[in-house]
């Protein structure tokens, strides 16, 4: 008779692709379940902070491209609800956790886009972690999320472009635009520094993660590559990083930087972040709003089958 | 009776003269809403020309864990591959 844990586990240290009829242990599954099911919630709930600028973009360039990334957000979502779909959940539950409160997302979009400079910062940065993340993901053991991965990191990388222009072109312009550039750079810092979670020393999951190889690379490594990468992106830009703590470190090859104040972390998580409560009602609307919609769709489909049966 | 909107699974052909590909999944109450949901969600970026959908519950599958004994006959029959006959190299346009 086969070992079907040896067989799995034989396929993870092969590099070989778990697929979604293939054995797995619960506990893989149970976790893929959290990780992909909130990842999805993230894109969701990230298209709000953004869509926010929409109409009041500057440009009708900017205003296109705004909304084409806010779309892309949506098909990201999309792809990833699929993959985790494949798990064993049910959509209807994913999106029900989400709306109870019961699932999370990531932290970094409670957080409020107050000047159109946001945008830009969000593009940057928020994107820019996010990448840095998702590039390892593509090598996810899970095959329907590493083919998600790949098709979300083909996408995003003009998400940041597009926001880094944004910055590039304040920076370049008035006193007041670059000092807006830099007032967003200071409110949204941090919190990218937070997205990629605790430090490994306070990180549950990693371990498990990194065994089964959903995870490739440890959130302190994953930090310390986006700060490394994006002081030389603020010095282009001309402005400055909000951390007094950061510099060259020559021994370590790398830029040392100031602790985070996880205590802000743990407070946006549970809830008390400056906007949770103003997107989960969002979500929560939308979803009822937009009821009679499924419900007349349905009511149609059925009409049409009736008919059918009935020639 | 449907109450909700069933999976669909989605086929994309990116390119004339290629054949579709499996691109994910999607819910929608029909599959004319389904085409267009797919176009939504895959082909953003004109990577189709050419879009199928087929409820989730007609795709039938093969078991992984009888993968063994189903593909048991292909695997000792190398003299399909071209490389197992032995020609001299003089030999053209073979």
């Amino acid at each position: 008779m086969e070992n079907v844990q040896k067989v799995f586990d034989d396929k993870i240290a092969g590099e070989i692709k778990i697929e979604p009829k293939d054995w797995m242990p619960d506990e893989y599954r149970k976790t893929l379940i959290r990780q992909v099911s909130q990842h999805a919630h993230s894109e969701i709930v990230g298209m709000l902070p953004e869509a926010n600028w929409i109409t009041r973009a500057p440009t009708l360039r900017r205003k296109a491209t705004l909304i084409a990334k806010v779309q892309d957000e949506a098909g990201h979502g999309l792809y990833l609800y699929a993959a985790a779909e494949t798990l064993g959940i049910s959509r209807e539950e994913m999106v029900d956790q989400l709306l109870c409160g019961r699932a999370k997302y990531s932290s970094i979009f409670n957080y409020p886009t107050l000047s159109w400079a946001d945008i830009g910062a969000i593009g940057w940065l928020v994107d820019g972690a996010a990448i840095m993340n998702q590039v390892p993901l593509c090598r996810a053991s899970y095959g329907p999320y590493s083919r998600a991965m790949i098709r979300i990191c083909k996408e995003e990388s003009f998400h940041q472009r597009q926001g880094y222009e944004i910055l590039l072109t304040l920076c370049r312009g008035t006193k007041e635009q670059k000092a807006m550039a830099q007032d967003a750079l200071n409110r949204w810092w941090w919190p990218s520094l937070m997205m990629f979670g605790p430090n490994d020393d306070a990180s549950p999951h990693t371990a498990q993660s990194m065994k089964w190889k959903i995870k490739r690379f440890t959130n302190d490594e994953l930090r310390q590559k986006f700060v490394d990468v994006c002081k030389q992106q603020a010095d282009i830009l001309g402005i400055t990083i909000p951390d007094r703590q950061l510099q060259w470190n020559s021994e370590r090859n790398h830029y040392d930087f100031g602790d985070i104040n996880w205590g802000e972390f743990q407070n946006v998580i549970k809830g008390n972040g400056p906007c949770n409560k103003e997107r989960l009602s969002e979500r929560v609307r939308a979803h009822q709003e937009g009821k009679w919609v499924r419900e007349a769709a349905i009511a149609y489909a059925m009409k049409r089958k009736k008919k059918v049966a009935a020639l | 009776m449907i109450t909700s909107e069933p999976l669909w699974e989605v086929f994309i052909r990116s390119k004339q003269g290629l054949d579709h590909k499996h691109v994910g999944s999607l819910h929608a109450a029909d599959a004319q809403m389904a085409i267009e949901n797919a176009r939504d969600v895959y082909t953003r970026r004109m990577e189709g020309v050419s879009i199928w959908v087929v409820e989730s519950k007609y795709i039938h599958a093969s078991n992984p864990d009888e993968a063994a004994s189903l593909y048991d006959p292909a695997d000792d029959k190398i003299y399909r591959h071209p490389t197992f006959y032995d020609l001299p190299d003089e030999l053209k346009y073979m």
